[in-house]
């Protein structure tokens, strides 16, 4: 019979191995930080590249270079047109996402349950490649039609595509946020006479407020950090975008897509992880949001 | 492009492999297995090698490299090859840096890399490809000069009008900046002068520029010889000169690129072997017409790396 291990030896080789897991999390998440910001201050310290310049201004071009010797790094069309972007297809998605986790909540919680949630995780996992391809396809065409304009490919079409794509993150959260809300809330303000509509507009939607916040946000993070379905429909010029639909180009796509054409150590490629850091950077904003509105929450629910 | 790139490496890994455990089956059944791998032998190399041949660069001669690969590989059991197709820029630094044995290039070695780390490399010549411009089905233009062109996708010319077509606003269609296709067009086109127009759309893949060409009105693009359809779009003739590979051989239509495969000079044995198959009459026969390039053998010109170009 093998000898069993002391109890204590036990709890020490699970704290061991627990306590590695944690400590190689942190490690990666701190070594990632680390290089990005290393790689993308180097752009600003290194290279020489203005930090103004930078946010301020208009003209992207890594191709060329200006008289100074370093190419044109103006990434303010990029981060306008990462904003509108995101802003859009939050617009597009959450009336949709609140509505329907409503429907599938309060007006009937059976068919919620049993169908539509299902259907919902459903579209999560679709990868944002086949979202790309059905926007290049369809969307684009629809465009053109619809509006008359030569290539149909732009803010709007990403938006669109984006929309249908942050979707399902925003109804799940919006589903969770409305099912935590204590079914005494309800009884409560029913008791009091209010109707169906007024429970769920005066009561439910107020008290889960914190909640559909996360959801808006995480969904915006999504939207924000998304790639491969925008490239599709953006049109990829690096250009102040003047209508919805004149092509443009996000941080992200503008990443990818240049990432493999310069050298690494490079001006280019270092103003690139400028990029990488600025987006690092704005995902991490949103994470504090996040927490700021948890916060909050529980301590207006006590 | 990068996750089709990863599948392919993966797909090709695992062809490998494959190719590898048939090699050794094969090797394992005695007599007639030998004379097989034999049999296989003499089509590309005289002596089996092993060895491990990866490679990365131009996306837009990968597929023959793919499909050669495949082929040396059914010869050759013992090697792997495998790699993937992310830009000319990233497979000549890869090539310099030793972290892959081959680096493919649409363009010399000397436009992308310092001097000290040209020397290092051995340039292989594959295969050469056309390259034309291409126009919407309701363009009536048919033949465009060189200056043509080059106001076009300057932004100086902005109306079919003007050059001979009817009323209508074009719609520039553009591939992104690392493309090899568009760095041998805009060469072409433009020489030495530095573009910064970006017409109305920068697409990623010569497919795109199909799809997007099929259905937008007014449009111009260009892309290379095997990309052409003309059941969506019209290749147009350039100077007078049609876009076809005969034409390419003698310079007489302009806009070509040659495809280069570098090693560095201290590669391995493996590496040698490929190369020397990629120069071999199995690919330059057959392959490089079959997936739509022009060998360099029928080439009567050259091209050399500031793009002049001189009679064999």
């Amino acid at each position: 019979m093998a000898k069993q291990l002391p109890k204590r030896d036990l709890e020490n080789v699970g704290l061991g191995v627990t306590g590695a897991c944690v400590a190689l999390v942190t490690l990666v998440v701190a070594a990632l930080i680390f290089m990005v910001a290393q790689k993308g201050l180097s752009a600003f310290v290194k290279d020489g590249v203005s930090v103004v310049e930078f946010f301020t201004g208009t003209k992207w071009d890594l191709a060329n270079t200006a008289e100074n010797g370093l190419p044109y790094t103006g990434a303010l069309p990029l981060i306008v047109t990462s904003f509108a972007v995101m802003v859009l297809s939050t617009l597009i998605a959450l009336p949709i996402a609140i509505g329907s986790a409503i429907f599938a909540v309060e007006i009937s919680p059976k068919f919620g349950s049993k169908i539509f949630q299902p259907l919902i995780e459903l579209l999560t996992g679709i990868p944002s490649v086949v979202f790309g391809l059905i926007g290049f396809h369809v969307v684009v065409g629809l465009m053109k039609s619809v509006f008359h304009v030569s290539t149909g490919l732009g803010i709007l079409p990403g938006a669109i595509v984006l929309a249908v794509m942050i979707l399902p993150t925003m109804t799940t959260l919006s589903v969770d946020g409305l099912r935590a809300v204590p079914d005494g809330y309800r009884q409560g303000s029913l008791a009091l006479g209010y109707t169906r509509w007024q429970t769920i507009w005066h009561v439910v939607l107020k008290s889960a407020m914190p909640s559909l916040m996360t959801a808006v946000i995480l969904g915006m993070t999504r939207a924000f950090g998304e790639t491969l379905a925008v490239r599709m429909v953006i049109g990829g010029i690096e250009a102040m975008p003047t209508s919805l639909l004149s092509p443009a180009s996000t941080i992200t796509t503008t990443l990818t897509t240049s990432m493999a054409v310069y050298a690494e150590g490079s001006a280019q490629d270092d103003v690139l992880w400028a990029l990488g850091l600025l987006l690092m950077g704005m995902s991490l904003i949103f994470i504090l949001i996040i927490h700021l509105i948890g916060r909050k929450g529980a301590k207006a629910r006590g | 492009m990068l996750d089709q790139a990863y599948s392919r490496r993966q797909f090709l890994g695992l062809a490998g492999g494959l190719a590898s455990i048939v090699g050794l089956g094969l090797v394992g059944c005695g007599g007639s297995g030998a004379s097989d791998a034999a049999d296989k032998g003499s089509v590309a190399a005289a002596e089996s090698v092993s060895g491990e041949v990866t490679y990365d660069g131009a996306s837009s001669f990968q597929a023959l490299v793919e499909a050669a690969a495949e082929k040396f590989m059914d010869a050759n059991p013992d090697v792997s090859v495998s790699g993937s197709g992310n830009g000319s820029g990233k497979g000549l630094t890869a090539v310099a840096a030793g972290t892959v044995t081959i680096g493919n290039s649409d363009v010399f070695a000397e436009t992308k890399l310092e001097a000290d780390q040209v020397k290092n490399l051995v340039d292989h010549e594959v295969a050469v490809v056309g390259m034309g411009p291409v126009v919407s089905k309701n363009v009536t233009v048919d033949d465009l000069s060189l200056e043509q062109l080059k106001g076009i996708f300057s932004g100086q010319i902005t109306n079919w009008k003007e050059v001979g077509g009817d009323d209508a606003t074009i719609v520039v269609l553009n591939r992104k900046a690392g493309s090899g296709t568009r760095a041998t067009f805009e060469a072409a086109v433009f020489g030495d002068e530095a573009v910064d127009f970006k017409g109305d759309a920068e697409l990623d893949k010569s497919g795109d520029v199909q799809t997007q060409m099929g259905s937008t009105d007014n449009a111009i693009s260009y892309l290379d010889f095997s990309h052409f359809d003309d059941s969506k779009f019209n290749a147009i003739k350039v100077e007078g000169v049609e876009p076809k590979s005969a034409n390419v051989t003698d310079d007489s239509f302009k806009i070509w690129a040659t495809e280069h495969m570098y090693c560095s000079k201290d590669a391995d044995e493996a590496t040698k072997a490929f190369l020397e198959f990629m120069l071999s009459d199995d690919v330059q026969g057959k392959l490089v017409e079959e997936q739509g390039f022009i060998p360099v053998s029928a080439m009567k010109v050259v091209k050399d790396a500031s793009g002049k170009v001189s009679a064999k």
